[in-house]
């Protein structure tokens, strides 16, 4: 072979080698899109709502309350309220039989009731006036109002029948179907109905996991990961335990959910679906990772830095409090956000706690029952209900904003904290 | 004349696990005087000088058998404190290791942790004498606040330096302080080692036998772990007794 020949053959693997790495690039980014657009476009309808614009006469008599001349709002909360609901639903359209009525009826969310009682509590001068509101409309106006039901299939098919389909058609023509943010998705909890159903529960909860996680695993890794690193005697004892800590890094999440599901619930009777037990179980599972993500920084602080300061009579102590720690901040910084985030997206431990049930109400405490983000994603995805759906994604896409925000987070301060040696 | 013995050692073997770095070496460093240990790489001179303010302790396979002694105290008794030792005996590193941190904190970290300073204008005149006696006042006077990090390689030695004197200690350590430096920073510390050593004892491990000659006056070789010949700098470098260390000296050595 000539020198050229060599040479062109060299180039040609060089080139061949580049595209290579160009191809795995793109089709990694390709896949990356492809699953953000499907999530996106599914997910951010989620947060608007329909509304139905429904006239409501808060008749002092209807209310049955026409006996008492300036009612208190306790009065008010406890008014009879049934029959100025009743009106508002079946105002919407003229029905001829029961049936029809219940049709009519079923156009509005789950929760128009309260909606109702809600406005009036608000807004107590309204008593006895006739107002026009926007109710939250059902699962099912929705979707269709979002285009997702498609309406040219036969009726027994579809979850709106031919006389619904006729309502809805009558009120966009009077322009009284609207659309809004929705409230219920950011501000409140899980629901059976997915018009009123959202995700506040799951991330307080999840909140809380992730701040017990935090506070039990950060120190406890940290005071690891030094005394393992900095004084711990090179043994066979060590050795053991640094295998242990890298192979418990590698065992799958589901043995931690069980370890937690054994110790805490069990043993210690802990209450059950709590973030609190999720937090400590999570802080089981990511404390290895934390350990070895703080060893690694530890390690790279360089041995000249501890030298220098035991060599002006700084004890061992001082030297790695003083020096070492804040040296190697970044590192163990940026290394526990990283397992925070980790944990933050784990869900099979917490299906074993019991972190799966439905809670309604949003937790306002660690020891109340909770879920958590993923372990929503993972209940709505089960849902029939074509709201769920767009609610999962929607979710999903709060996850995936919050493990961006948790990342960017750490590379900012491995930047932040960073000092050159 | 010589002064008095600062530093005695006796029958200092050093073993790194069960490999022996140095074999029964005896040599003694007299009090504010320089004393270099020159040699080949790999010989034990910086093994030696390690041993003197127990540096060694921070490797675990390294095992110092032996006798030595500083003020007549033997420092590797069990009664005595390393934290004090080394507040004694200070170091200086072959590559400038200053913490990133200021100027000012790098030198009055060991006051600090000493407590030594009794308060903040007591902290600022240590910080100011110990810059001075480094030779580096002049250059660093405005920007004291500024991290070390960022001085030049000659600079960050002198700090160093200044680090060690401002715990004020009787013995200072040079582990091959000019290797990574560039001949006009190192003509100045070695200035600086001249002036330091009416004040304190120094031992200066070093590759250069020019530097050896300059600036010390009692001149040790090593080789392969062994003491080969202790005496007088200039004896040493004009007649020396063994034929290996004329060999070195010379150039002729390998």
């Amino acid at each position: 072979m000539t020198r050229e020949q060599r040479m062109k053959k060299r180039y040609a693997a060089e080139k061949r080698f580049q595209f290579l790495g160009v191809i795995s690039i793109g089709i990694s980014i390709f896949f990356v899109y492809l699953l953000l657009f499907k999530v996106f476009s599914t997910g951010s309808t989620a947060f608007f709502k329909t509304t139905i614009q429904t006239e409501i006469d808060f008749d002092k008599k209807l209310l049955e309350l026409e006996d008492i001349k300036n009612p208190t709002l306790k009065q008010i909360k406890e008014a009879e309220f049934f029959d100025v609901t009743y009106k508002a639903a079946t105002s919407l359209y003229p029905y001829k039989n029961d049936e029809e009525e219940k049709s009519v009826k079923l156009l509005l969310g789950g929760n128009y009731e309260y909606e109702i009682k809600n406005y009036l509590l608000k807004n107590p001068k309204m008593l006895g006036k006739k107002v026009k509101i926007e109710l939250t409309a059902s699962d099912d106006l929705d979707q269709l109002h979002k285009g997702n039901f498609p309406r040219n299939i036969p009726e027994d098919r579809r979850r709106l029948n031919n006389f619904q389909l006729n309502v809805y058609d009558n009120l966009v023509e009077q322009g009284k179907i609207g659309s809004s943010i929705s409230d219920y998705f950011l501000f409140s909890g899980d629901s059976r109905d997915p018009e009123i159903a959202g995700v506040a529960g799951a991330v307080i909860g999840s909140f809380f996991s992730i701040i017990i996680c935090l506070i039990i695993s950060f120190p406890i890794a940290l005071m690891a990961a030094v005394y393992l690193e900095e004084f711990a005697p090179k043994n066979v004892i060590t050795d053991i335990i640094e295998i242990n800590i890298n192979n418990l890094a590698a065992v799958p999440s589901i043995v931690y959910g069980l370890l937690g599901l054994g110790m805490l619930l069990s043993v210690f009777g802990m209450p059950r679906s709590t973030a609190l037990v999720g937090g400590m179980t999570l802080s089981l599972m990511t404390l290895p990772t934390i350990i070895i993500a703080c060893r690694a920084s530890l390690k790279a602080v360089p041995p000249s830095i501890r030298e220098g300061a035991l060599a002006i009579g700084a004890s061992k102590v001082q030297t790695v409090s003083h020096h070492v720690v804040p040296l190697a901040m970044p590192g163990t910084l940026s290394g526990t956000i990283i397992g925070l985030a980790q944990a933050l997206g784990e869900t099979a431990p917490l299906l074993l706690i019991g972190m799966v049930a439905f809670v309604v109400d949003v937790p306002s405490v660690p020891t109340d029952p909770s879920t958590s983000l993923p372990v929503q994603i993972y209940l709505w995805s089960e849902s029939a209900e074509r709201g769920f759906v767009e609610k999962t994604s929607a979710t999903i896409m709060l996850l995936i904003g919050f493990l961006v925000i948790m990342n960017s987070l750490a590379v900012w301060a491995r930047q932040k904290f960073e000092r050159k040696w | 004349m010589s002064n008095k013995n600062k530093i005695t050692a006796k029958q200092v073997s050093v073993f790194y696990g069960s490999k022996q770095a140095l074999f029964d070496v005896d040599l003694n460093i007299a009090e504010k005087e320089v004393t270099a240990l020159i040699g080949p790489s790999g010989c034990g001179k910086s093994t030696f000088i390690r041993c003197l303010n127990r540096m060694n302790d921070v490797i675990d396979i390294c095992k110092v058998e032996g006798n030595i002694e500083i003020d007549g105290q033997d420092i590797y008794d069990n009664s005595v404190d390393v934290v004090q030792l080394r507040e004694k005996v200070g170091m200086v590193f072959q590559k400038p290791n200053p913490f990133p941190k200021s100027i000012y904190d790098n030198v009055s970290y060991g006051p600090n942790i000493h407590g030594i300073a009794k308060d903040k204008t007591h902290m600022d005149e240590i910080v100011e004498t110990s810059l001075k006696k480094a030779a580096l006042w002049e250059e660093v006077k405005d920007r004291l606040d500024q991290p070390g990090t960022g001085l030049s390689g000659g600079q960050q030695q002198r700090l160093c330096i200044a680090r060690a004197i401002s715990i004020n200690p009787e013995v200072i350590l040079m582990d091959e302080p000019c290797s990574a430096l560039d001949p006009i920073a190192t003509a100045k510390i070695e200035t600086l080692i001249d002036e330091l050593k009416s004040l304190y004892t120094i031992a200066i491990v070093t590759h250069s036998m020019a530097q050896a000659a300059r600036v010390s006056q009692h001149t040790g070789f090593f080789h392969l772990g062994k003491l080969i010949e202790f005496d007088s700098t200039e004896k040493i470098f004009k007649n020396p007794e063994d034929k290996m260390t004329q060999d070195y000296i010379t150039g002729r050595f390998g």
